[in-house]
């Protein structure tokens, strides 16, 4: 074998070790990455920047409004996501009945519990705006809604003192195995003035495929975090009695509690 | 060459010279160990955030402008459409243009062999399986890490003076550009000094990245916060709306990836393992061409 040829055959052998050494570090990483992925303790480690990123937003942005946008923005078709056509029982009947037997409950650590037809939520003081609905997948669409402000209804019904969240209860079975979905916001969220209980979605009642007949609009958190055909509304201490304990339906998939970004 | 100065501080002589034919060889301190320990975090970070935020896009593999989805005229997309064939064809769209991209973009192989529609494919996804809530815990616990190393870095590159001293734009190196320009044409390997320096289009490549690519991936990516807007109106309004920031956001992270490609071909090609060793230990051989009629 000549020098050159025994310089080449280097060269070429060389370049394949090189070349799958690089691949073989290429897979080991992803296949590392899946591995921590699994590692419930590491998936922890990571969620230390949770409550990071809640407090650092929460103190940049105080109780500032989210934007409100002209109504001539608002996008043709309002996407819905999740369950557009909840098919339990109770729902169903309802449904049925044009909704007229509907009564949102709101009940838990409050001195008064309240019972609320459509009517009686339409008679109370109402705001309408016009917001960017961001779902966590990506998109974003804008709608106008109008409801009541959930601190007039918390207001009505009166805290009782250890009152710190407020589980949303819905109709729904997302999961369809049997459960309901639900969420919970603590009271910055749900005293905000943009937390709204919208009965009405661009000038009509709220369409079922968007959470008819109601559904909280919470504006500056992602969709997830603003539940659709609620049916109770319950003031509480804590969430981790409810669900997988973890504050929400998505939540108790490993989807973050804050939800605002 | 000899008549610039150079600076004692920031290249010191880390080793003993060597002497043969080529010239002098001498060993120095190319980079200290605080941008040595940061360059290699900075890398981890650009890694875990790139293959998490494409887990994340592959939600909702679509791209668009303005701020709201126009879900029928995306800027970008990846579809998956049934081909001539009856099989399930993977097809990128940008604008108008179609093209098919089936096992890369749109459709490809999972790692049991099964053809799934997916954006981006299982082997350039952190996790590899779909999973929109683990890809939003990688990608937010690795921008922090960023965010912080990256604040460390300008604080460091402040106070020891890097930033005025190796990174900053001289008047010398405006000047040089064109000659800069030929000298990467030819594929000119700096000698002696000169190589110890960051050359004017070097500096250009990391000044961008530093002060422009990555303050826009960090407010882009922050202006996708529905809580953060209410503060970040006024950026959104610049940019065009949320979902132009996405848009650019991932413009942003195709321009993170050719900058890492370009720059670990220069790696590469300017001696891979003087340059490895240069940000592993620290230490770097210069060749210091011996000067006719000078004896060794």
């Amino acid at each position: 074998m000549t020098d050159r040829s025994r310089d080449a055959t280097f060269a070429t052998s060389r370049r394949r070790l090189l070349r799958a050494a690089i691949a073989g570090a290429g897979v080991g990483l992803l296949a590392g990455c899946d591995r921590l992925s699994s590692s419930a303790r590491f998936v922890g480690v990571l969620g230390v920047a949770e409550p990071l990123s809640m407090r650092v937003q929460r103190g940049l942005t105080g109780d500032r409004l989210a934007a409100e946008y002209p109504e001539s923005m608002i996008t043709p078709v309002f996407r819905p996501n999740g369950s557009t056509s909840p098919q339990t029982p109770e729902y169903l009947a309802l449904k049925a009945d044009g909704f007229r037997g509907f009564r949102l409950q709101v009940a838990g650590l409050v001195e008064r519990p309240l019972e609320l037809s459509l009517d009686a939520l339409r008679s109370l003081p109402t705001r309408t705006q016009v917001t960017r609905h961001d779902c966590v997948e990506g998109w974003s669409v804008i709608g106008k809604w109008s409801g009541v402000p959930l601190s007039h209804l918390l207001d009505l019904a009166r805290l009782k003192p250890g009152a710190r969240y407020v589980v949303f209860h819905c109709f729904d079975d997302i999961a369809g195995d049997g459960s309901r979905y639900y969420e919970s916001v603590d009271l910055l969220d749900a005293y905000h003035p943009q937390t709204i209980v919208a009965h009405s979605l661009n000038g009509s009642p709220v369409p079922v495929a968007n959470g008819a007949p109601v559904r909280l609009r919470i504006e500056r958190k992602l969709g997830y975090k603003q539940p659709k055909y609620v049916r109770l509304i319950e003031v509480v201490n804590g969430y981790g009695a409810f669900g997988g304990g973890r504050g929400g339906y998505w939540e108790d998939q490993g989807y973050d509690w804050y939800g605002g970004i | 060459m000899s008549s610039i100065p150079r600076v004692e501080t920031d290249v010191a002589t880390a080793g003993g010279a060597r002497v043969d034919g080529h010239g002098e060889w001498r060993t120095v301190l190319r980079h200290r160990l605080p941008l040595r320990l940061m360059h290699w975090i900075n890398l981890l970070c650009m890694l875990a955030l790139l293959g998490s935020g494409l887990q994340i896009f592959n939600a909702h593999p679509a791209l668009y402008w303005g701020p709201a989805s126009t879900f029928d005229d995306p800027v970008f997309a990846t579809i998956a459409a049934p081909g001539a064939d009856g099989k399930a064809h993977g097809i990128t769209t940008i604008a108008d243009a179609r093209f098919d991209t089936t096992d890369v973009l749109g459709v490809s192989k999972r790692a049991d062999g099964m053809r799934v529609k997916r954006g981006f494919p299982e082997w350039a996804t952190i996790p590899g399986p779909r999973s929109l809530a683990l890809g939003r815990r990688w990608h937010f616990f690795f921008a922090w890490l960023w965010v912080i190393n990256g604040a460390c870095y300008l604080l460091w590159s402040l106070a020891s003076r890097h930033l005025a001293r190796d990174l900053a734009m001289q008047r010398r190196d405006w000047r040089s550009i064109p000659a800069s320009i030929v000298e990467h044409l030819r594929f000119h390997h700096p000698v002696g000094d000169e190589a110890t320096r960051y050359n004017p289009l070097q500096k250009l490549a990391y000044l961008a990245v530093i002060f422009m690519l990555a303050p826009l991936a960090v407010l882009t990516g922050l202006s996708m916060s529905p809580q953060m807007d209410s503060l970040l109106g006024w950026w959104l309004q610049l940019v065009g709306g949320r979902q132009s920031a996405r848009t650019i956001h991932f413009v942003v992270m195709s321009l993170f990836v050719l900058f890492t490609v370009v720059h670990v071909l220069m790696v590469v090609y300017a001696g891979p393992i003087n340059e490895m060793r240069s940000m592993i230990s620290g230490r770097f051989r210069v060749r210091y061409p011996q000067r006719r009629g000078e004896r060794p």
